[in-house]
């Protein structure tokens, strides 16, 4: 039974670190599935963060918080998608330019307006997000096995996590089963075919670059609503990157991606229980292994050695009329 | 057609547009400046006190430029070839193994010339060979380079770790770091050069690898433009199929390029290893990979642009420690903003005022030719 | 006048200096096929592309119907009732052919309701215009004129009552080419208006009832297909008779150079492109190879070359073997006498961010006389391309000018200067005048000719029949990737014609 708890508490512990990547990585689906490569996810999770927790701080409300971070991760969006749509430059280079400008805006911003040393007041009860308690839950829990499942593992998560899980199969709805999805996915690949069929490419474009901003909202506003009781500086800590990664992993697919950031945030809980704790027949892991199991398992895919990452066609190139 | 932009002259091209695209990214900190109740034109003033006004703040300014010109060198190395090497922060980290493995085993006997060319090579090689998997995964199994570096930069800070709380942390210490370095691994300082011009370097760890910098300067233009491996590379960045057509074998380009520039971003891991902590700590890089790509940018990946932007980005560290003792709400982390300025602007946005510019030049032409017209009539 | 279904006035488009459009007056009748003949370059496809609101023109007026409309972008033009399929083809390769054709008119939000009625609109096309295909199936999964009967059903879905096709044959197989026509006809028979766009007279002579000839962006004649012969639109087309019968002597070919043997080349999706072709090169004389482009030439040339590998086959350059399906190197077939001026100088011949002393020398950096050590001798390097720049009148005379602002003669000048100037024994030429000025021309192939006159033996690949003619002392006709017949330079057009449309082939290959 302990052994079976032990893994109850790790499985909660991966949902509650996988949450922000499940946002983050669908927000790079919807960019990247209409042929805008986004390494700005970090920037605007981090951007989103501060917003929430500035705002939350401010007005006391969770919900404003949101909106701010929300609000502000599609700002950025925009200047990535005017950079890279609108002015054809570099996406790797916005992307890069992005991080950094966040990375720098949220210190200098929060430590002029609170004064904290580059964190956000601490949030009382109304300004962040609470977990959810399910019926029954504290009753239920003594039934063996399923009693824990429902109990500490299905309930007494936050709002936003079962909202990040929602999302994927409305991602999956989305871009499969709706007309704008199919554009997008269409853009994408060759985005001729969207601009000859009378629709605009750029405006598609900016459409899924704004899907993206929504979405790095809501993982922001995660971390600094829900997670944690407000902006801590650089609280991301390459979570964004983690998302790409795991994005590429999932070879661009809603349901892979649940899968991956799963995954990649069950490597994290077990690298936090790990250490310390030598594992039988393997003995002592370094943490830092464990940490970068993600990245070294990604570089892998990417190599070709577990099947086949290949990226949406027209990804990473400026729409050009040619004749 | 497939020419957008009409033809400039040279200064516009090389001088006006980056410098406009420049005062736009500085333009638009100023606001930010502004934003936190600051006067920007203080802030400017202090900024550029704090990074020339006395010998010791140039020598401060030298020694980030130092840094700078080594990782902008690494970036602009891999452009030319047609690569994006994100990942120079990764490898200048672990090419601070080299540094320190030459460093922790003849700085006790043998002076720092003899150190010094070995912690070079040191932090080329380990360099290098972190660049080298990214290079060959791209050459040979077709990953691309943007993707597996920014993960390489990852695993390369987990095994630093590793490496400084496990293995090259002495015994009974607590700090994850190198023990200090016996004078045999601390380099001179250029206390002479400044002294030539009447100035003072005081504390500032202005040191030889400044020198290093600009021969590695020097030779990145030789390897360019006057050598034939230079000349393949610059042909598979303009045009993968014409390089394949002159029987340029594009995974022998690829993999080599990465491990030039990966060699080169590691040997700025002498600077602050050698140079100023004399010793190897966590985090020493400080993102000076990523300052690279905006030194690259700025200097339009040569290195005579690469010099002067090295040295504006050394000014921003400097003199941006100045502002934030002057001005103490506008923090260190200003630069970040100002970097990330000077990419978007430099970078992304590069042709975002040359409609404009060519508006007014092809305007200006027009005039001057009717002007000629009335004279001959 | 009401029977006109689509009148142009004044169409005027430059891009830049060149001005692509001049003045173009035009008027298709509803009902008819209607073609636009003009060399590569004319302005064809621009105009089309006005036509269909991907570009705007800079002045001048469109009509449907007898009113004016304003075609903004492509979505004005379906709305005029336009619909055009692109000589490359406007499909998303991982998509199905129902979302293709449903891409862009949905209907609804939604994609469920809009694939049940596309469905079934598709089934009635299919049956209307014997155009089947299986909407279910992956496009990247069809053969390309299956792909092609896709784009044109998206414009009919669409319903479009003038479509517009450009080039439709060049990458279709004649059987597949036959149908197209028959598609047309019965497009035509429905009351629809089609404006087909090609070079080849052939089709226009086999299906339009109207045909319009264009010339360096002008219109120069409309004629009525029936009254008109080949010989009247080849000369409206070609401007003045130029005068292709280049001077030469007889050709005395001697020892074999290059014998190719067995060759066959496949593409990235396994699709064979070139098929067991055997052939002998000899010193001193011409080889060219006629066919119409997409036929396995240029698949050929860059196995020769050792840019593609090869499935299988031999290739002997001077009696020894070249690797074709393993490790050749295009350096190392230079050093043994093996010059290749490529199809695609863009892209391929020359770097265009080169100055122009660079370019002198690409695949050539290895030659000593380039370099002192791993340095390149910038002097050396400066110096010959001098020279060559006045031996082949290169203009301007400028190394170091970027090579993007030469003319396309020019740099094709700047390509056979570095090709030809070492005396290579085999000279292989793609496309040696393609984008070039009529001056240069002259100049080129004389050259050419120059170069078989010192005993060098030269392949020479065109889609310009009528160059492979003039210069060729024997041709080779390529077909689906075979070599279907061997003929004199005399052999007749239609002969030729018959074998590049591969009617002739598929009987010799028979006997």
């Amino acid at each position: 039974m302990d052994f079976f708890h032990v893994i109850v508490v790790l499985l909660e512990s991966t949902i509650r670190v996988s949450v922000p990547l499940i946002f983050a990585a669908l927000a790079g689906l919807f960019t990247e599935r209409a042929g805008v490569f986004d390494i700005g996810l970090e920037g605007k999770m981090l951007g989103a963060a501060f917003a929430a927790g500035a705002v939350a701080a401010v007005t006391q409300s969770v919900w404003m918080g949101l909106l701010a971070a929300i609000l502000i991760s599609i700002a950025l969006s925009l200047v990535h998608g005017y950079a890279s749509i609108t002015q054809r430059g570099n996406q790797i280079v916005s992307g890069v330019a992005i991080n950094f400008i966040v990375a720098g805006s949220t210190v200098i911003l929060g430590e002029a307006w609170f004064r904290q040393g580059g964190r956000t007041p601490a949030l009382g009860e109304g300004s962040r997000f609470q977990t959810i308690t399910f019926p029954y839950a504290d009753s239920v829990r003594e039934i063996p096995i399923l009693g824990p499942i429902y109990s500490d593992l299905l309930s007494g998560h936050f709002l936003l996590t079962y909202v990040a899980f929602a999302m994927v199969p409305i991602s999956w709805w989305i871009l499969y089963r709706t007309r704008f999805g199919l554009r997008l996915r269409a853009v994408g690949e060759n985005p001729g075919a969207v601009d000859t069929a009378g629709i605009s490419v750029l405006w598609l474009r900016y459409r899924a670059v704004i899907c993206c901003g929504i979405l790095c909202g809501f993982a922001g506003a995660y971390l600094s609503l829900a997670m944690t009781a407000g902006f801590v500086k650089g609280m991301t800590a390459g979570k964004g990157y983690i998302a790409l990664a795991a994005l590429i992993f999932a070879k661009w697919r809603p349901f892979n991606i649940m899968l991956a950031c799963l995954l990649f945030g069950f490597l994290d809980a077990l690298a936090i229980r790990l250490q310390g704790n030598p594992l039988p027949l393997i003995g002592q892991v370094p943490v830092q292994l464990m940490q970068a199991l993600p990245y070294i398992l990604t570089v892998i895919l990417l190599a070709g050695f577990i099947g086949k990452a290949i990226p949406p066609k027209a990804g990473g190139v400026p729409y050009v009329k040619e004749r | 057609m497939s020419t957008p932009y009409a033809k400039l002259p040279g200064w516009v091209e090389y001088g006006l547009i980056p410098l406009i695209n420049l005062a736009v990214a500085f333009l638009v900190a100023g606001l930010v400046v502004l934003l936190v109740g600051e006067n920007p034109l203080e802030a400017a003033y202090h900024l550029i006190n704090g990074a020339f006004g006395r010998g010791e703040y140039l020598g401060f300014t030298l020694y980030y430029a130092t840094t700078f010109i080594f990782t902008g060198l690494a970036v602009a190395v891999a452009f030319h070839a047609g690569l994006f090497n994100i990942g120079g922060e990764g490898q200048a980290y672990v090419g601070g193994i080299g540094v320190a493995l030459a460093c922790l085993w003849l700085d006790q006997t043998m002076p720092w010339f003899v150190v010094f060319p070995l912690a070079i090579l040191g932090s080329a090689f380990f360099g290098a060979a972190w660049a080298f998997l990214p290079g060959w995964l791209q050459a040979k199994r077709g990953s691309h380079i943007v993707i597996t570096t920014i993960m390489f930069n990852f695993i390369a800070s987990s095994l630093m770790v590793y490496l400084l709380t496990r293995v090259l942390k002495p015994l009974g210490s607590m700090a994850p770091q190198t023990r200090t370095f016996a004078e045999g691994g601390q380099l001179p300082k250029l206390d002479w050069l400044l002294a030539i011009f009447g100035l003072n370097v005081g504390t500032a760890p202005f040191n030889v690898s400044f020198l290093l910098a600009l021969v590695a300067a020097f030779c990145v233009w030789l390897l360019i433009w006057r050598t034939k491996l230079g000349y393949e590379m610059r042909t598979m960045g303009h045009s993968p199929s014409a390089a394949r057509y002159a029987g340029m074998s594009e995974s022998r380009i690829t993999v080599i390029t990465m491990m030039i520039s990966g060699g080169l971003a590691g040997m700025m891991a002498l600077n602050p290893i050698m140079g100023e902590q004399a010793r190897m700590q966590l985090d020493f890089v400080q993102g000076a990979g990523f300052v690279g790509i905006a030194v690259a940018l700025m200097g339009r990946s040569h290195p005579a642009g690469i010099i002067p932007a090295a040295v504006l980005f050394g000014m921003l560290y400097q003199g941006g420690a100045e502002i934030s003792f002057e001005m103490p709400s506008i923090s260190r982390d200003m630069i970040v903003i100002i970097q990330g300025l000077v990419i978007l602007f430099a970078g992304a946005l590069e042709n975002m005022f040359r409609p404009a510019i060519t508006r007014l030049f092809t305007m200006q032409s027009r005039r001057a030719a009717v002007v000629t017209q009335t004279k001959g009539a | 006048m009401d029977n006109i279904a689509i009148e142009l006035r004044g169409i005027d488009k430059s891009f830049g200096p060149v001005h692509a459009n001049k003045n173009i007056n035009l008027k298709v009748r509803k009902g008819t096929i209607h073609g636009i003949i003009g060399e590569n370059g004319a302005g064809k496809s621009t105009l089309m592309s006005i036509l269909y609101g991907f570009y705007q023109a800079d002045s001048g007026e469109i009509l449907v119907d007898g009113k004016p409309v304003a075609i903004r972008d492509p979505n004005a033009a379906i709305a005029a009732g336009i619909g055009m399929v692109h000589q490359h083809f406007m499909l998303v390769e991982n998509f199905t052919v129902l979302e293709n054709i449903m891409l862009g008119a949905e209907d609804s939000q939604i994609l469920n309701k809009g694939i049940a009625k596309a469905r079934v609109e598709l089934k009635r096309l299919e049956r209307e215009y014997a155009l089947e295909v299986d909407p279910d199936a992956v496009i990247e999964e069809l053969p390309v004129g299956l792909q092609q009967r896709v784009e044109i059903l998206k414009a009919l879905y669409r319903r479009a009552d003038i479509l517009i096709l450009d080039e439709p044959t060049g990458v279709l197989t004649p059987a597949e080419a036959d149908h197209l026509f028959r598609v047309l006809e019965q497009l035509k028979s429905q009351g629809k208006t089609v404006i087909l766009i090609t070079h080849k007279l052939r089709e226009i002579m086999a299906i339009t009832d109207e045909v319009s000839v264009m010339r360096r962006g002008e219109m120069v004649a409309t004629r009525t297909t029936a009254e008109t012969s080949v010989e009247e639109l080849a000369e409206l087309m070609v401007g003045r008779r130029v005068l292709l019968r280049v001077e030469k002597g007889e050709a005395k070919p001697g020892e074999v150079k290059l014998a190719v043997e067995g060759l066959t080349v496949k593409d990235g999706r396994g699709v064979t492109m070139v098929d067991n072709v055997s052939f002998n090169l000899r010193a001193g004389e011409i080889v060219g190879i006629a066919g119409v482009a997409g036929n396995g030439q240029s698949e050929l040339l860059e196995a020769i070359s050792g840019i593609r590998r090869a499935v299988s086959g031999s290739v002997l350059l001077n009696g020894k073997p070249i690797d074709v399906t393993g490790r050749a190197d295009p350096s190392e077939l230079r050093d043994r006498g093996l010059a290749h001026v490529p199809e695609d100088r863009h892209h391929v011949g020359l770097v265009l961010k080169f100055e122009e002393c660079e370019n002198a020398i690409l695949g050539y950096h290895h030659d000593k006389r380039y370099l002192n050590g791993v340095f390149l001798d910038v002097d050396a390097i400066r110096k010959d391309a001098e020279k060559r720049i006045g031996e082949y009148d290169i203009r301007p005379p400028n190394p170091r000018l970027k090579t993007a602002n030469f003319s396309g003669g020019n740099q094709q000048k700047i390509v056979l200067a570095r090709e030809m100037e070492r005396g290579p024994d085999v000279l292989i030429i793609g496309q040696p005048t393609r984008g070039v000025d009529v001056g240069a021309i002259e100049f080129i192939h004389k050259r050419i000719i120059e170069m078989r006159d010192q005993g060098k033996a030269v392949l020479l690949v065109s889609v310009e029949l009528d160059e492979i003619r003039a210069l060729s002392d024997r041709i080779l006709v390529m077909f689906a990737g075979r070599v279907v017949g061997e003929r004199d330079p005399d052999a007749t057009e239609g002969e030729l014609g018959l074998l590049m449309a591969g009617v002739e082939g598929r009987k010799e290959a028979a006997e």
